[in-house]
């Protein structure tokens, strides 16, 4: 097993998906970070959905995290984008056959790729946590934030809750776009399904049935990022999206254990 | 006793209503080049595929190296395979492509370099994938293929878009190969390619084997073909009308009769030319090729 997860690093630590996603998620870092910071005072807001974060509270120990938590959605989409590529092109580059020649264990192909990924969203999590908190100390006095609570050990506790809510929310979107990658064997497919689903579809779903909010896969994986919500709780997101998960996981396994590689 | 490198009984592979491959039976001896001819759709890959554990029969058995293809794992890690041309990472260089494949089998990284070398791209190992000719890609595979210096060669029609210098190379690694004592398994639709090379052969059409066996004893199995060229092309058709005559079955073909009889027939057909008052420019005997006895036996007319 160990030698599929070397392979695969190797083929994700190529320029092109190194570079991308480094400036994919330092691009967005760093933007939804400096928004907070630069646009403190603006009428218009200076977090999600428009609304306003004073700097008073941002000199709360949660403060630290406030710029980085707004990212943990995106980085999910951009680990779905990845995950997914990452699978189904195997189909599209025929190079599936060459990988099941010199491994023929397809599970261990499977788990190889999912360890090497994993390892990859993790690297993608806390790079873009560490910008974050940069950013955020350097816009901080600009802003007429007090980060002398930033330093504090409750801070460092919130951190560590948040790069782990977030690394498990963004490999629930990771493993929601393998499953789609070995489902549909096409990476624009599978691209263009998840962030459909993910970032229009559910809301669509949402606003017309408020109750199914509760029970969309993408809506609960979002939630573990944020460490749950008054309206959902922490617990509740976590079970749902293992269900999802471990349901389409097994089908997804399956699947690529026992169908042909004819391509 | 004979080693047997791979053996198909009954081997059937059915999609939908039609059978890409119908009860194939045959055995590649080990240490020979085997070739597998037939026309493209004939079934090849798809029999490939099955004896890499790609895709599974719809019946039928098969062994490779002496183990079920129902455990391929038992036998991949000492086979090379090349399978419907090469597949790689277009983004990656070819050296990098390789040391995927040599991480994923658990060979040393050193002998990514060496084949490098062998297959003449240690120059452009370091180029991505993606600007490769289609030569270069295909040497790449053929060293893929060669990663874990195998004792069974696998190659699905390894010379399709060389040019003739890289086809003869192709020809100098597979024989090479194969007096190093590997066993290669080389498919082709170009028949010329393959009675060139291969000492066993195994033969599909429409999804049926149609012969497994030496090279030789196919040909020979063929009479021969004797050659008569008139002086004259105005005497082509009298010749060829008293030949019929005498019994044998004559083609014209590019100013001369192409006459199916044994080679001692030669000094009769001279004589009745002789007879009829023609001189005859030339008279040869030729054994047919593989692709004339491929159209023999299928009945096919080229």
């Amino acid at each position: 097993m160990i030698r599929v997860v070397i392979a695969e690093l190797r083929k994700l630590r190529r320029p092109s998906l190194l570079l991308g996603t480094i400036a994919t998620v330092g691009g967005l870092s760093a933007l939804f970070t400096s928004i907070v910071f630069l646009m403190i005072n603006s009428e218009s807001g200076n977090s999600s959905r428009g609304e306003s974060v004073s700097a008073s509270e941002l000199s709360q120990a949660a403060g630290l995290v406030y710029g980085f938590n707004l990212v943990g959605m995106f980085l999910g989409i951009v680990a779905l984008c990845i995950f997914a590529s990452q699978t189904a092109q195997e189909y599209t580059l025929g190079t599936l056959r060459n990988l099941l020649v010199r491994q023929p264990s397809r599970m261990k192909i499977l788990a190889g790729k999912f360890i090497a990924m994993k390892l990859f969203a993790l690297v993608m999590v806390i790079f873009a946590a560490a910008l974050s908190i940069a950013i955020s100390f350097l816009l901080s006095g600009r802003a007429q934030v007090d980060t002398s609570k930033w330093q504090s050990p409750e801070a460092g506790q919130l951190l560590l809750e948040s790069v782990l809510n977030i690394f498990i929310a963004t490999l629930c979107f990771g493993t929601l776009g393998m499953i789609l990658g070995l489902l549909l064997r096409s990476p624009i497919s599978a691209i263009a399904v998840g962030v459909l689903w993910n970032l229009i579809l559910e809301n669509i779903l949402s606003a017309l049935i408020n109750s199914t909010g509760k029970w969309l896969p993408g809506t609960n994986f979002s939630n573990i990022g944020m460490g749950g919500s008054s309206v959902i709780s922490y617990r509740h997101s976590l079970a749902v999206s293992a269900g999802y998960l471990l349901v389409g996981s097994a089908v997804a396994a399956i699947l690529f254990k026992r169908r042909d590689v004819a391509n | 006793m004979k080693k047997i490198a791979i053996t198909a009984t009954d081997l059937t592979k059915i999609y939908g209503d039609r059978a890409a491959l119908s009860h194939g039976s045959f055995e590649v001896p080990a240490g020979a080049v085997c070739g597998f001819v037939g026309p493209n759709g004939s079934g090849k890959t798809t029999t490939i595929r099955m004896l890499l554990g790609l895709i599974s029969p719809s019946s039928g058995s098969a062994t490779v190296l002496g183990e079920s293809i129902a455990h391929p794992e038992r036998y991949l890690p000492k086979i090379g395979a090349m399978i419907e041309g090469p597949a790689f990472y277009p983004a990656l260089s070819g050296r990098e492509n390789l040391k995927v494949l040599a991480e994923l089998g658990g060979f040393p990284l050193s002998r990514v370099d060496e084949l490098l070398a062998k297959v003449d791209l240690a120059d452009r190992g370091g180029s991505k994938f993606k600007t490769y000719s289609l030569g270069m890609k295909q040497r790449l595979g053929i060293a893929a293929a060669l990663l874990p210096n195998p004792e069974l060669l696998i190659l699905d029609e390894p010379t399709n878009g060389l040019d003739p210098q890289g086809i003869q190379e192709i020809r100098n690694i597979i024989r090479d190969l194969a007096d190093s004592g590997t066993t290669v398994f080389v498919s082709s639709h170009i028949l010329s390619e393959l009675e060139m090379i291969s000492e066993y052969l195994v033969m599909l059409r429409e999804g049926k084997v149609i012969f497994s066996g030496r090279t030789q004893e196919l040909l020979t199995s063929n009479k021969p073909v004797v050659i008569a060229r008139p002086e004259y092309e105005v005497d082509l058709a009298k010749l060829t009308k008293k030949i019929d005559e005498v019994g044998y079955s004559t083609k014209v073909i590019e100013g001369t009769v192409h006459i199916s009889a044994p080679a001692e027939a030669s000094a009769e057909i001279n004589r009745l030319a002789f007879d009829l008052g023609i001189t005859l420019s030339s008279i040869s005997v030729a054994q047919p090729t593989l692709e004339e006895t491929f159209f023999e036996m299928t009945g096919d007319i080229k």
